[in-house]
């Protein structure tokens, strides 16, 4: 294996090479491009939905149906001549059903930001910031070869593209797909006749189920791996943060889907079955809040296991590009830790309105708001590394500064729902909407953008192009703060999640022209996002070719060749010092490799 | 962006809108601080030539000074917070002899009213059934009995700052004051169907003289 040049040119199927791969770098750019798949699928969903918030009942622009073929039947576009068709022909067709000249229909409303949620949270978010950043990764940071179990690797990406599957059917299936929210709160959830969702409701539990065997295969191979794989000299506390939080993350799935699993699995058997553990029955039975526990128990760390990749990818981020040690590298790995822990014992803060007794509304207020010290503690981290730094404002850097900034109103907000009497006001309304975007979109995506451009050179061995990145960040930056930031005020005013039509309320009348604001800043916000696609499949081929180490990085996936060959390392590196040894004093150079054995005593560094 | 709250209307409200002040001003200052000293760190530690960063690890001190801070504020918050909420939700302290008691029960998708009538009993003939609409007077406590038949809704009127979720074969009660006659808007604040959006009843509160010719109109002696 010493002569990595020759060994990565063993012959390959394209089969073996491209589909089902047991290479640790060519699955995870796998579940990059399948988390990019749905991440379409699932913001298209939103701007459905967000239309008829902004115009109730009038159809959608395009496929809708002309005001002419509305009031006299007068066909008048193409979408007319589409509708005419539809009604004509003898069978249900789909879009009869949903959405009836382009109008979206109650029903079919639910259905979409049902399944936004759960498309964006498990098949999008996760795939990428675990699937893709983990396993491209985890093998090349901590200087090995390929993961500890790789046909279990390729399994975890084959059972993902499996739940995806099952998931897509539930669209066409007859009733729709799942309309209960992706929270899937019972009995609305358990029971079909409150939804009139069929198989739909079935084969979403279905889906979550196998993507949690997914996870939990994935989970049990990153533990493994960064355990007992990492190359010598390469002590934990040597671990750059983003192994870190890959690692807290993989402990989180490993403990935390199984719950869902259970519940998902209960849930089954009160549907297909004729159980009732989530319905209280007159002759005993269930409780609908044993589904809530259930579900939060595992959805909290899931929250988690959203934002800690993000936040470990920002530290990378910040501290390369202002050539600075992260401040305080400790205390951000600890941090990480205490938020892992007290993610289990605040399950409780979404229920403080549910009916759980009051008294427990007390205890999980306490917690909560106790994660603020951790969050605090890496916000400041992240400023002091910026601190008497060099900054530089690269594309990928653009995304961390933002990724601090939105992290700061998205934590901050949080204290008003962890607030006990503030929450009875602000509980199920807009508030927590803008609160979970300014998290896992504000937090993880911006992450999750600055991850791609940073390490595409050592995916592609080709640089993005650097100034679609840039208009990419401005205009998804500003689009996203106009679409999300303005829901704190629908919050504040009372604004109801998961109405279809505000206009229905009397106090809700005066939100009308923030609503369609909100709506326009979302088109721009989707639309902004086909000048990443582009950008990253234009760059793949086009893109300028990368050296080995563009960004004068010190972790160990750089001192790999680009493009990367089967088995990562020509021979394993002995790891000499921490991650983050920037602009150390004395030195010629701002930057020392972990893998550099010159100047060898010269620092601690961890 | 609190003037966007609507007008309280209920007695426990002020206790939660001084709390949302007090949270508005603290988190507001916290942004303001920690994005003044971002904006000001990426100006002025912006790369130029021939300009080395200080290699600097951390400090002790610092991160003992924010943890040891933002533990403080927590509890100082928490602990103002625990008598509101508790005063709002907590069965045991809720005002006694309620003056008016009804029965709220959340159905796909109204919310149906039960008064007791005046023997104050539930389940006997004067009871009187209303859909979507709640009578209370001023100034008086009011005790609802929540409960909902199918799936859970949530009672919400954004005005009393109250909201609650009602659980099918469960019965949760909920108090409230209300200290301005009006008409208020009660949305299902929970998914509960397709028919969720829409899903609205009304708060009739009613000058002491108004309340009693309605009882008067209802329950003629």
């Amino acid at each position: 294996m010493h002569d990595n040049e020759h060994s990565s040119h063993h012959e390959e199927s394209f089969i073996s090479k491209y589909i089902f791969s047991l290479d640790h770098k060519m699955i995870g750019k796998q579940f990059l491009i399948y988390g990019l798949i749905m991440l379409f699928v699932g913001g298209g969903l939103a701007l459905l939905f967000r239309w008829q918030l902004a115009y109730p009942e009038r159809p959608l622009p395009i496929i809708g149906a002309s005001p002419q073929y509305l009031e006299e039947g007068e066909v008048v576009t193409g979408a007319d001549r589409m509708w005419e068709r539809i009604y004509e022909s003898e069978q249900e067709e789909w879009l009869e059903v949903n959405m009836p000249n382009g109008v979206v229909e109650p029903a079919f409303y639910n259905m979409l930001f049902t399944m936004h949620a759960t498309i964006m949270v498990f098949f999008v978010v996760v795939p990428i910031l675990v699937g893709a950043f983990g396993n491209f990764l985890i093998p090349l940071m901590i200087g090995t070869r390929d993961m500890a179990f790789p046909i279990l690797n390729m399994l975890s990406f084959w059972l993902a593209v499996l739940a995806a599957i099952v998931m897509t059917i539930g669209f066409f299936v007859p009733g729709g797909h799942a309309a209960a929210g992706w929270t899937g709160y019972a009995p609305l959830s358990s029971d079909p006749q409150w939804t009139g969702v069929d198989w739909g409701q079935n084969l979403w539990a279905i889906s979550l189920l196998i993507q949690g065997f997914s996870s939990l295969v994935g989970s049990i191979n990153y533990i493994t791996t960064i355990i007992n794989m990492r190359a010598p000299g390469m002590t934990f506390f040597r671990l750059p943060l983003v192994i870190w939080s890959l690692f807290i993350v993989a402990i989180l799935l490993l403990l935390a889907f199984p719950v869902l699993s259970s519940a998902l699995a209960l849930l089954i058997f009160d549907r297909l079955a004729g159980t009732t553990f989530f319905t209280a029955t007159a002759e005993g039975g269930g409780d609908p809040l044993l589904w809530q526990h259930l579900f939060w128990f595992f959805g909290h760390p899931e929250v988690y296991i959203l934002i800690l990749p993000g936040m470990g990818i920002a530290s990378e981020l910040v501290a390369v590009f202002s050539r600075k040690p992260i401040f305080g590298y400790r205390s951000m790995v600890y941090a990480m830790i205490a938020i892992a822990f007290l993610g289990w014992i605040v399950w409780g803060h979404h229920m403080f309105q549910s009916g759980m007794r009051p008294g427990l509304g007390s205890v999980f207020m306490t917690t909560t708001m106790l994660i603020a010290v951790p969050s605090a503690i890496k916000t400041f981290n992240w400023l002091g590394t910026m601190f008497r730094g060099s900054i530089r404002f690269t594309a990928p850097m653009l995304h961390a500064i933002a990724f601090v900034s939105m992290f700061v109103i998205g934590g901050l907000s949080g204290i008003y729902m962890a607030n006990t009497p503030v929450d009875i006001f602000i509980h199920d309304t807009y508030y927590i909407v803008a609160h979970i975007h300014y998290v896992v979109f504000g937090g993880s995506l911006f992450a999750m953008f600055g991850g791609i451009i940073f390490w595409f050179p050592k995916m592609y061995g080709r640089h993005m192009n650097d100034v679609l990145s840039k208009i990419h960040f401005w205009l998804t930056f500003i689009a996203f703060n106009c679409t999300f930031f303005p829901m704190h005020i629908l919050g504040v005013g009372g604004h109801m999640r998961r109405i279809s039509n505000p206009m229905q309320y009397e106090f809700l009348q005066q939100f009308e022209g923030m609503n369609i604001f909100i709506t326009m800043s979302a088109f721009t916000l989707g639309f902004a996002q086909l000048i990443l696609v582009f950008n990253f499949f234009w760059s793949m081929y086009r893109g300028k070719v990368a050296e080995k180490n563009p960004w004068h990085v010190n972790t160990l996936e750089w001192e790999a060749p680009t493009p990367v060959p089967h088995g990562n390392f020509g021979q394993i590196p002995t790891v000499y010092r921490g991650p983050y040894e920037y602009s150390v004093p004395g030195e010629e150079s701002d930057w020392i490799p972990q893998a550099d054995p010159e100047h060898a005593p010269a620092t601690s560094g961890d | 962006m609190l003037q966007w709250l609507p007008e309280n209307v209920s007695t426990f409200g002020q206790g939660v809108d001084n709390l949302f002040h007090a949270i508005y001003w603290l988190t507001l200052i916290v942004f303001v601080l920690v994005m003044g000293t971002l904006i000001v760190f990426l100006i002025k530690y912006r790369h130029q030539e021939g300009k080395k960063a200080d290699y600097i690890e951390g400090s002790t001190t610092l991160e003992i000074i924010w943890t040891a801070a933002t533990t403080v504020i927590v509890f100082v918050l928490a602990m103002f917070s625990y008598p509101q909420w508790n005063n709002i939700k907590s069965p045991t302290q809720f005002p006694e002899n309620p003056d008016v008691v009804v029965q709220v029960n959340g159905k796909q998708f109204n919310w149906d009213m039960t008064y007791p009538g005046p023997d104050n009993e539930f389940g006997t003939d004067d009871d009187l059934e209303l859909e979507n609409e709640l009578h209370v007077p001023v100034n008086a406590v009011v005790h609802i009995r929540l409960t909902a038949e199918d799936v859970i809704h949530s009672f919400f009127v954004p005005q009393l700052r109250l909201k609650q979720d009602a659980l099918p074969n469960r019965f949760i009660d909920v108090w409230f004051e209300a200290t301005k006659a009006g008409r208020y808007e009660i949305p299902c604040a929970e998914l509960c169907g397709f028919g969720h959006s829409g899903m609205l009843g009304y708060l009739n509160v009613h000058t002491q003289n108004d309340y009693d010719a309605w009882v008067q109109e209802r329950w003629p002696q």
